[in-house]
């Protein structure tokens, strides 16, 4: 399974970040190994979860694992068949070896798309 | 004659001044530009209103033209387009309708259908027409409404704009085209401070106007030492009185309650007619 | 961090006068004013000078370069916001107050004249010292204000450490900025007043947070005015179940604090009783010991 992860930093014991929108990177955790990939969300001026989203659906990811989501990037991933879980606290890759084990719940409330951070 | 009455301070007293003109001229058209919190009509409570929706453009996709090419995503600006599954989707709170994803589809795929983003309500109070834009919850921008509720108000005979609070792009909207423009202010430093801001606009648009002081009567040399340095003339100091603000709050037209209301609106009137020329 | 937020939807009903005292009251360390079309809090905080200051850059706006130009009006025609004219010398030019920044001119310009450009759209100020306060000032007819208040928020929440209440002050209104400030607050705190438009808008603004899923509580700011329709408020709130958190009287002092340039919570006056009475109802909502 290949999960896709906000990070704040491109390395492999960077923590989950805490917007998926303006996450400056994503982690993609496939068996054990990770490779990183800009999120083009990061900089955009309006619209930041929602070209995150495209870029997450594009990724070819099968799970998306961070700690909130806005309701239009998570329509846009549901459309895409890509499952949204609650991240916890600790590393990307630990994050993504709790989700294999089947430790992460499914997260399922997702705030107002109102100008993306809390 | 177009007047528009701004405040950059909200609750200062804009909607008394704009009824307060709109009810001296007798035969006027008032026109609510406030349009998150249009309030004017609540004192003229107009009668035979007629609503219309107002409209703005969203694309729509035909999905069986579409060759999923990702033009349009990738060159909306505002991020309101994805493509999943080779099917575009939109956002409508994210789009502007500015037209570009219909105008770069080299399939003809994009087409543009009407969202409903407010309302515009027309009726009448005796020989004044009250023309009411209202935007709707979760909308953005009032930019559309104000655009139509000016638009239904016409150009006919004295206009009486109720602007938006503030100074930002609403407010400009509805202040663009008067021929004279009201600065409704309070004597305390907020009242200055956001009154600097109306009148830097006011400059940017190159409007004539003059300023309302309204509840006057405690004392701030500030504004009067400011007006003057800026060369603004006051057309007319509204003093605080209980029975005013009483009349406000119950929604009864100052004008109609308060021979002292009535004396002042008039003679703002002949000032803004005669500086308009 | 709980973050309180004081709204009005009506303009002028003390949305400000509130913040600032509440600030007072709780010695709050970190705060912001998110009414960023005119941001007025500062006047009475009584601020050491602001420690930094950056601009805010909005959406880009065309420009486009007469030399290039062919005056060929297309970008004009398409322009869905009226943003392009044509000049005395027969070319084509942008209106910037207009402009949204969507490109299209761009797009369509045979010539490749016309040319989105970053805009600065307005410039953000932090205070710090005591604690940290954050505003900013949206330049004369820009939009994007909703995501200047949600920059403003970030300055903030970056720069404020562990304190354990935020204290923001919103904008008026319903729309875009407003809703930026309420994302992600603990509540709002509506600060209206005993008239018929104070009612409506109140309750617009309700509706509003209530689709943003932001809990509200309300008080009445110059209650005595009108003791009929402070009624009215008290009796709908307790309909929709809204706390109502108390009344305040008309107070000259009020007016007088705001031109002193203090806060009304150093002014001993019913007014000030009356607010902190409704200072320790909302900290008991926000579930914090401040008596």
């Amino acid at each position: 399974m290949k999960v896709i992860i906000p990070v704040d930093e491109a390395s492999p014991n960077t923590g989950v970040c805490p917007s998926f929108g303006r996450a400056p990177y994503f982690a993609l955790c496939e068996g054990g190994s990770v490779e990183f990939i800009e999120n083009p969300g990061a900089a955009a001026e309006g619209g930041a979860g929602l070209k995150a989203a495209q870029a997450a659906a594009d990724s070819g990811a099968d799970a998306l694992v961070t700690p909130r989501c806005g309701e239009n990037a998570a329509q846009v991933l549901k459309a895409a068949e890509v499952k949204i879980y609650k991240s916890r606290p600790g590393t990307a890759l630990e994050n993504a070896a709790a989700l294999e084990a089947g430790e992460l719940e499914e997260l399922t409330r997702f705030h107002a798309g109102f100008h993306g951070i809390a | 004659m177009r007047i528009a009455v701004l405040s950059g301070k909200g609750g200062a007293g804009k909607t008394l001044v704009a009824c307060g003109l709109a009810c001296a001229a007798g035969e006027a058209v008032y026109v609510d530009c406030d349009v998150e919190e249009p309030n004017g009509r609540l004192f003229f409570r107009p009668e035979q209103v007629i609503s219309r929706p107002v409209l703005r453009k969203m694309p729509v996709f035909d999905a069986e033209k579409c060759s999923g090419c990702r033009r349009c995503v990738e060159r909306c600006r505002f991020n309101a387009l994805v493509l999943v599954k080779g099917a575009p989707m939109v956002f409508g709170e994210v789009c502007h309708s500015c037209g570009l994803c219909a105008w770069v589809c080299p399939e003809g795929a994009v087409r543009e259908e009407g969202l409903e983003v407010g309302a515009v309500e027309s009726g009448r109070a005796g020989g004044i027409r009250v023309v009411t834009g209202e935007l709707k919850l979760g909308e953005a921008t009032g930019v559309p409404v104000i655009a139509a509720a000016l638009e239904e108000a016409g150009d006919e005979g004295t206009v009486v704009v109720d602007c938006p609070p503030g100074s930002a792009c609403p407010v400009m909207e509805a202040a663009r085209e008067a021929d004279y423009c009201v600065l409704v202010t309070e004597p305390t430093a907020f009242g200055l401070h956001d009154l600097r801001l109306v009148a830097e606009l006011m400059r940017v648009l190159k409007r004539p106007c003059g300023v309302v002081v309204n509840k006057a009567g405690a004392d701030f040399p500030e504004l009067d030492a400011w007006l003057e340095a800026e060369g603004l003339p006051v057309l007319a100091r509204i003093p605080y009185s209980r029975a005013l603000a009483a009349a406000s709050a119950e929604g009864r037209l100052a004008y109609r309650q308060d021979e002292a209301a009535r004396r002042i609106f008039d003679g703002l009137l002949r000032r803004i007619e005669e500086a308009a020329g | 961090m709980k973050k309180l937020l004081i709204l009005s939807g009506k303009g002028g009903t003390g949305k400000t006068t509130t913040a600032a005292a509440f600030i007072r009251f709780a010695n709050a360390r970190a705060a912001a004013d998110c009414d960023v079309d005119a941001p007025n809090l500062a006047l009475v905080t009584q601020l050491a000078p602001a420690a930094a200051e950056r601009d805010f850059h909005g959406s880009d706006k065309a420009r486009i370069d007469a030399g290039l130009c062919l005056g060929c009006g297309e970008c004009a025609r398409l322009c869905r916001f009226g943003a392009i004219s044509r000049t005395q010398e027969g070319k084509y030019a942008v209106d910037e107050l207009r402009c949204e920044g969507c490109g299209l001119c761009a797009e369509a310009c045979p010539a490749g004249a016309a040319r989105p450009e970053p805009d600065v759209a307005g410039r953000l100020r932090l205070f710090s010292g005591g604690g940290v306060f954050a505003d900013a000032q949206l330049r004369m007819g820009r939009g994007n204000s909703g995501k200047l208040v949600t920059e403003v928020k970030r300055e903030l929440y970056d720069n404020c450490g562990e304190a354990e209440l935020a204290v923001i002050d919103g904008s008026p209104g319903v729309g875009c900025p407003v809703m930026a400030s309420m994302n992600g607050v603990s509540l709002a705190l509506i600060v209206t007043e005993p008239s018929v438009s104070g009612l409506g808008d109140m309750q617009r603004l309700v509706r509003t947070a209530s689709m943003a899923r932001v809990r509200t509580a309300v008080c009445v700011n110059r209650a005595d005015v009108d003791m009929e329709l402070s009624g009215r408020i008290e009796s709908w709130c307790s309909e929709q179940g809204l706390p109502f958190l108390g009344r305040i009287p008309f107070d000259k002092n009020a007016q007088r604090a705001i031109n002193e340039g203090r806060s009304l919570a150093d002014i001993d006056c019913p007014a000030r009783t009356a607010l902190y009475g409704i200072f320790v109802r909302t900290m008991e909502l926000l579930n914090l010991n401040y008596t």
